[in-house]
């Protein structure tokens, strides 16, 4: 294991996998409640396109993804709620075509599929030294704004009418939260393929639902347990020869079937509570 | 003193009027209860008011700060696995009083203790707010509106969905926030409310009417209102 670290690409890969699960949970537990997670699925997709737009035209693989990613965060949160064509249905459509112009456009000039699989399943190797100093420089913005910003996100996660009518400029936020989204995304992506990342934002707040029953605690508990199962998944990786991001989320679901056995049985009345609850 | 007048106003969305040249005041220590049938523009004139609409025409005035309504919305029964504790949730009507500052301040906390108690939900603080029963999520709902209200709550169908009991005692909390000097202006289908406790009526609909309770009441379209709720003399 020790060995491992001692390559410089897998440090890289390490410090940015804590770095994207801690903002990925974080960003997750509002869109998760506020019924955006389809939002996460479809940016990844788009981000897929993207990057193999960059491939194709042998542009800079981060400069081409982060605007376009961006972009439609922005598109998709316009659509919602007042397109013809429901939200979902949107993302749907996108994350298809995306992914569809992609595969076309590595197939038909590379006429080779490893590239497809890197980016659709991710790998390590893919981690440069530009991917770890943008994700440091933006797990600190995601962090001090969510930090700063908690009591207007949860008014605005809670019940978005209310915060609107508090004064709280809601669009403003919701656009704020979708950007760093977008931009977390697509710093994982590399790692652990587009079809992968999004589990990173769903599987922690789903998660910690079944324990926690305050806001602050499944905030907390899905951070927790985000960066927990990538340095297991990330591990078992490296220790079984696993692809990184099938591991990591494979290790996110076994999380998930253990907090729901315990949610269940804490139901059931199995234990016996002290004190006040989470 | 008075908080919000309206004149000739028109609201609706994409140029479709909802609600057609309607005047009211609400002056404090009012009680106005919102009147008339589905469809009438009740809740967009709640939007209205919580300015989340513009008028399409007409004047619609306010002499409080913006953002200083507390509103108590419909019970919510969408969100349904929302995790959140009785505490988070009456701690946030404070959010429109963070001004400059990133964190609730020791005002906030104490405004949100305050109103929990007031409504009898202190010791269920750390309760989780989705498995309270109807009645105890909208006292809670109550404490957040009164945490941000100034002078003015806008209460919008506070009963919906509860028990009779409930609703009675419901209805009894908000009649002695009045007395106490709190402003109301509620929106129901229900008509005793309406009957008992408001000092003014507006009746949205075909035809519309704003005046102190006893004028609608002996008005025509008050009379047809009293028929169609079953309440005969």
């Amino acid at each position: 294991m020790i060995e491992f670290f001692s390559y410089a690409f897998i440090q890289r890969a390490f410090v940015v996998g804590i770095l994207v699960s801690l903002c990925s949970s974080l960003l997750g537990v509002s869109l998760v409640l506020r019924r955006y997670s389809m939002i996460g699925d479809g940016l990844s997709h788009v981000g897929f396109g993207a990057l193999a737009l960059a491939s194709v035209l042998s542009l800079p693989p981060m400069a081409v993804t982060i605007p376009v990613v961006v972009v439609a965060a922005i598109l998709l949160l316009r659509l919602d709620g007042h397109g013809r064509m429901g939200g979902e249905g949107a993302v749907a459509l996108l994350a298809a075509s995306s992914l569809a112009i992609g595969v076309v456009l590595i197939s038909y000039v590379k006429g080779t599929n490893t590239d497809i699989n890197n980016f659709l399943f991710g790998s390590l190797l893919a981690v440069g030294r530009l991917d770890m100093v943008l994700s440091i420089v933006v797990s600190l913005f995601v962090l001090a704004s969510y930090i700063c910003l908690y009591p207007r996100l949860y008014a605005l996660t809670f019940d978005s009418t209310f915060a609107q009518a508090s004064g709280l400029k809601v669009e403003r936020y919701t656009m704020l939260l979708s950007i760093l989204s977008a931009v977390t995304i697509v710093l994982g992506m590399r790692m652990l393929g587009s079809l992968l990342v999004s589990a990173l934002v769903i599987f922690p707040c789903l998660t910690a639902m079944r324990i926690a029953r305050s806001y602050k605690a499944v905030t907390l508990v899905s951070a927790v347990q985000s960066v927990v199962c990538f340095v297991l998944g990330f591990t078992m990786s490296c220790l079984a020869g696993t692809p990184v991001g099938a591991s990591i989320v494979v290790v996110n679901l076994l999380a998930f079937l253990v907090f729901w056995l315990l949610g269940a049985m804490r139901d059931r009345g199995l234990f016996v509570r002290k004190g006040p609850s989470l | 003193m008075r908080l919000i007048e309206a004149r000739k106003l028109t609201l609706g969305y994409e140029g479709q009027a909802v609600v057609k040249d309607i005047d009211f005041t609400l002056d404090e220590g009012d009680y106005l209860c919102v009147v008339g049938d589905n469809g009438a523009g009740k809740s967009t004139l709640v939007k209205a008011i919580l300015g989340l609409i513009r008028p399409m025409a007409g004047q619609l005035d306010f002499h409080v700060p913006s953002g200083s309504i507390g509103y108590m919305p419909q019970s919510m029964q969408g969100d349904r696995n929302f995790p959140t504790s009785v505490w988070e949730v009456a701690l946030s009507g404070a959010v429109n009083k963070l001004g400059h500052h990133f964190f609730h301040g020791a005002q906030a906390r104490s405004r949100a203790r305050d109103n929990l108690e007031r409504m009898g939900m202190w010791e269920m603080r750390k309760r989780s707010f989705q498995e309270l029963s109807g009645g105890q999520r909208q006292r809670v709902l109550l404490a957040r509106a009164l945490v941000a209200a100034q002078s003015i709550l806008l209460v919008d169908e506070p009963v919906a969905g509860l028990d009779i009991h409930s609703a009675s005692e419901l209805y009894a909390l908000i009649d002695s926030l009045n007395r106490e000097g709190m402003t109301i202006m509620m929106v129901t289908h229900d008509i005793h409310p309406a009957l008992n406790s408001a000092s003014h009526i507006l009746h949205l609909g075909h035809d519309c009417f704003f005046g102190p309770k006893a004028d609608y009441f002996s008005s025509r379209i008050g009379q047809r209102y009293l028929e169609e709720a079953g309440h005969h003399d």
